[in-house]
């Protein structure tokens, strides 16, 4: 087993780009992304996994960023909000309000992205499931819902 | 109908696609090589001396510059009264209470120095409620009250927890209750909580060399903290700039000064290098101020018809340790301490009581979300004793234009049409088809309403301003001071100005960082006054402009300039429009064939400040401190189990008189935002103390806000009275949408349970034990 020291230079694969980054072994992967990388998408809303701000995906999957460290992600392949471009659920957020201040916005749609892709039949009860790792204290998530079920329905082509 | 090309139509927000892309840079985001980060110790008691401070270990640690304790930077920050220093001296008075601050190389080397910091507390007994503030024999949070420096219009008692008391005095209250046939008095209350802005406080100061103090902070009120930077810490304003990036969520809690002047000290201390601090989303909630706790008794007398004849009013405000903006929380509720209603005798205290709680600062709704959840309640209480509809009642006496409000000011032609609002949300929720509606033997489905009405609470001289300069292309930038807090006001001000100049909206380009040093001078974005505010500034530098625009073309084209008009970027004459001229050859002056230059630049100047505002009367209250009223109803829908007192909220209503919607899905956006809050407030949001004043939920794990899934149908439409003075006719509508639901709520629960309950938060054990109580008595 590979073990690492106070500092090391690892490979990160992020949005399709391998980064060097010089990393302390303990630091959180939200850490690495914002204060080494500028990938400033991703935010500390609480660094606790309750608020979900940090949501990136890994291998695809939702995984709040403040809750594991950067060498985790070694191998593996990252995407930040900075990542995801002209995608269903962006332009859906913009049409329907499915934001106000924009600080919980990237995770939400790394989340909502990851979950059209993974159930593009979702029903409302996995949306819910979902959904809920993440908190919006603006909109009363009545923009974010609508602009899922729309994104949804584009993507199924209807 | 169309009359308009701009206004009353929902373009794009002009942050939507960098949003959606993260790449607006919030304040925390900035980072720079050889910035310093900081990490603050806090208190784990709720009241204590400060024995000694060891920071000798700390200092010792890997990449630590300075330790700063209270005794290296004894300032007063406290905002409208001097009760604070910016880390605790001599003792804490609430848990959590910054005590000492690390100035490191990294964050972390500050975090891991925190534990090296030695503290010796003498712990002293908590004031843990504004009961016990209140009894006579109470312990002081603050000793030497009447020394205390504050503003004119906050009357702070000396030797007692009571850091201010508006008084309203009105009519006969004696005869009013002689006149009323049926008497009501109740007390009703809820504790303190928090924003809970998804962003935390953060604040980056520099000083450079010729003394200029370099802020930059997630600021709702960048001028705020100029002027009180200058005055707290003695540096001309002149040498003071800051910037407010756009913020992550406001709702009050980052108004007046918050980390600002930790910051600079901090960094006053590393001879001027730049310093972040950084809340933890721990310290957001109990080392910067949240949500004010209330407890309102109500006395309230009715004609057998439903005609309000008096109240007495006694409203008490837990601003905790220190009073911030809360002093004038509990003096903007007395202002509007009735409710949107007629009352004819009239008396109200307001109290703002210290605790040793955190402490607290403006919040959505500043004071009128509070009062409303008394009287809404108690009408719903006097509603079931006279045995009337509480929507007919609330019609009966709602107030209108030639009333007069609590201040004994008449409310004028602007006034918003409460009736057609009550009208419209019975509608939208289906009053008429039952409030009570039982679903077997185990549920119930039942509905509840809350009115609401608010004025901005802020100085009299309260201004905004509006700089318009021009590109080659003839677009416009538009320089306005108020921050994006999520709110879209800078979309709605590129309207007007759009509206104005008949051109698209894509050909203005907004500020979105307001720095105070080429920002127009701006008193706050807060108190809902923005868009008005702003708006009309916007209006007065348009017209600026385009007289300037018409001298210029006027010139060119030899004609008198009142033959001008301008619309879709050309300036022509009017009754020949095929004559005239490009905006974009007349924008930075008219060039000649033969080189020749006339005119220069067009700048547009505007500027707005309030008009004819007073303050009041210490003994009662008269006075004229209201901008504009915004008027509303609101009603939930409930569905019960009486079994196990788990309830949803199914559907949540709101109508408000806004005057002139001026963008139909921001305006939506705020109100549907604003009531799900207040569910939230009003279900699930509460600090929990234990026995020694500590907090037991302050994370976001513990302290529980709305998530997705958990929204009820939100039903939403405007009444459009017109605002005389508005722009456009507009009146401001961002916190509005929050104060009506919490009382709507509680009223659709005591209707499910028939009985009348006057706690919030509104959680199933709490419902369950109020049936117990009751049930014991």
């Amino acid at each position: 087993m590979k073990t690492y020291k106070d500092y090391e230079a690892i490979n990160l694969s992020i949005n399709g780009e391998t980064r060097k980054v010089i990393i302390k072994h303990s630091d959180t992967l939200l850490r690495v992304l914002r204060e080494k990388l500028g990938l400033t998408g991703g935010k500390p809303g609480c660094e606790n996994g309750d608020c979900g701000a940090c949501t990136i995906l890994l291998d695809g999957k939702p995984v709040k960023s403040c809750m594991m460290l950067a060498i985790e992600a070694i191998d593996k392949n990252i995407t930040t909000i900075e990542g995801l471009s002209n995608t269903e659920i962006q332009k859906a957020f913009v049409e329907y309000g499915g934001f106000q201040c924009g600080y919980c916005t990237s995770g939400f749609l790394l989340n909502a992205y990851a979950l059209l892709e993974t159930h593009p039949d979702a029903d409302d009860d996995t949306i819910k499931e979902w959904l809920q790792s993440n908190l919006c204290r603006c909109t009363g998530y009545e923009g974010i819902s609508k602009a899922i079920k729309t994104a949804q329905k584009k993507k199924a082509g209807i | 109908m169309d009359q308009y090309k701009v206004i009353g139509k929902s373009p794009p927000r002009k942050d939507s696609k960098d949003k959606v892309k993260g790449k607006v840079k919030y304040v925390n985001d900035i980072n720079t090589v050889g910035m310093l980060h900081t990490a603050l110790k806090t208190s784990p008691h709720a009241h204590a001396k400060i024995i000694s401070i060891d920071i000798a270990e700390a200092m010792e640690k890997p990449g630590v510059r300075k330790v700063i304790t209270g005794e290296d930077i004894p300032y007063i920050v406290g905002l409208y009264l001097g009760d604070k220093y910016p880390l605790a001296l001599g003792k804490v008075r609430h848990y959590g209470e910054a005590v000492a601050a690390v100035i490191a190389d990294s964050e972390r080397e500050a975090l891991e120095a925190l534990d090296a910091i030695k503290i010796s507390y003498e712990e002293l007994s908590p004031v843990r409620s504004i009961e016990e503030a209140m009894n006579e024999d109470a312990a002081l949070v603050h000793e030497e009250l009447d020394t205390y420096q504050h503003i004119d219009g906050i009357y702070p008692e000396g030797d007692s927890n009571v850091a201010n008391r508006t008084k309203i005095r009105k009519g006969d209250i004696d005869l009013g209750f002689e006149e009323s046939d049926f008497i009501i008095e109740d007390t009703f209350s809820y504790p303190q909580g928090d924003h809970v802005a998804l962003e935390t406080r953060a604040a980056i100061a520099e000083i450079k060399e010729d003394g200029q103090v370099i802020i930059t902070s997630t600021s709702q009120a960048p001028f705020v903290v100029r002027s009180l930077m200058s005055s707290f810490f003695n540096i001309e304003p002149g040498k003071i700039t800051v910037t407010a990036p756009p913020l992550g969520g406001g709702f009050g809690g980052k108004a007046g000064i918050q980390l600002e002047g930790l910051a600079y000290l901090l960094s006053k201390a590393v001879e001027g290098k730049p310093v972040k601090v950084v809340n933890t989303r721990e310290q957001d909630m109990m080392a910067s101020p949240g949500r004010i706790g209330f407890e309102g008794k109500v006395k309230l007398g009715c004609k057998k018809d439903g005609e309000i004849m008096a109240m007495k009013l006694h409203y008490m405000f837990d601003t905790g340790a220190y009073a911030d903006y809360s002093v004038n929380i509990s003096r903007a509720a007395a202002i509007a301490c009735t409710g949107p209603y007629n009352v004819p005798h009239l008396t109200c205290d307001s109290l703002c009581v210290y605790t040793n709680h955190p402490f607290t600062n403006a919040y959505r709704g500043f004071g009128h979300l509070e009062l409303a959840f008394a009287i809404e309640r108690a009408l719903d209480v006097m509603a079931d004793k006279l045995g009337m509809d509480s929507a007919e009642l609330r019609k009966k006496n709602a107030i209108k234009a030639g009333d007069t409000s609590p201040t004994n000011s008449v409310m004028d032609e602007n006034t918003g049409d409460l009736s057609k609002c009550i009208d419209r949300v019975k509608e939208l929720i289906q009053w008429e088809e039952g409030t009570y509606i039982p679903l077997g033997e185990n549920k119930v489905r039942a509905k509840g309403m809350g009115c609401l009405w608010k004025a901005p609470a802020m100085p009299t001289n309260t201004d905004a301003g509006a700089i318009l300069t021009f590109n080659e292309d003839g677009s416009i930038n538009l320089n306005c001071s108020i921050v994006e807090i999520g709110q879209g006001t800078g979309t709605g001000l590129a309207q007007i100005l759009a509206e104005k100049f008949k051109m698209d909206l894509e050909k203005i380009h907004i500020v979105t960082d307001i720095n105070t040093r080429v920002a127009p001078h701006d008193w706050a974005t807060a108190a809902s006054r923005s868009l008005f505010m702003a708006g009309r500034a916007v209006m007065e530098a348009a017209e600026d402009a385009l007289t300037q625009i018409k001298e210029t073309a006027a010139a060119v084209l030899r004609c008198p300039s009142e033959d001008l008009d301008v619309a879709e970027e050309r300036v022509f004459i009017k009754d020949e429009p095929h004559i005239g001229l490009d905006l974009k050859d007349v924008v930075l002056g008219y060039v000649y064939e033969n080189g020749n230059a006339i005119r220069g630049q067009i700048i547009g100047r505007g500027r707005y400040i309030a008009r004819r505002i007073t303050g009041i009367d210490k003994e009662t209250g008269e006075g004229k401190p209201a901008l504009e009223w915004t008027l509303g109803a609101e009603a939930v829908e409930v569905e019960l189990d009486l079994k196990d007192y788990s309830y949803k909220i199914l559907k949540s209503a709101c109508v408000m008189d806004v005057g002139k919607v001026i963008h139909p899905d921001l305006a939506r956006g705020q109100v549907v935002g604003a009531m799900s809050m207040g569910l939230s407030l009003a279900t699930d949001e509460a600090y929990v103390f234990n026995s020694r004043g500590q907090v037991l939920n302050n994370d976001l794990r513990s302290f529980k806000i709305m998530r997705y899934g958990e929204m009820p149908e939100y039903l939403v439409d405007f009444v459009e009275t017109p605002q005389g003075d508005g722009p456009y006719g507009a009146r401001g509508l961002g916190e509005q949408g929050i104060i009506g639901i919490p009382a709507a709520v509680i009223n659709a629960l005591s209707k499910a349970m028939g009985m009348q309950l006057k706690e919030l938060p509104l959680t199933p054990e709490n419902l369950w034990r109020a049936r117990k109580e009751e049930n014991t008595i």
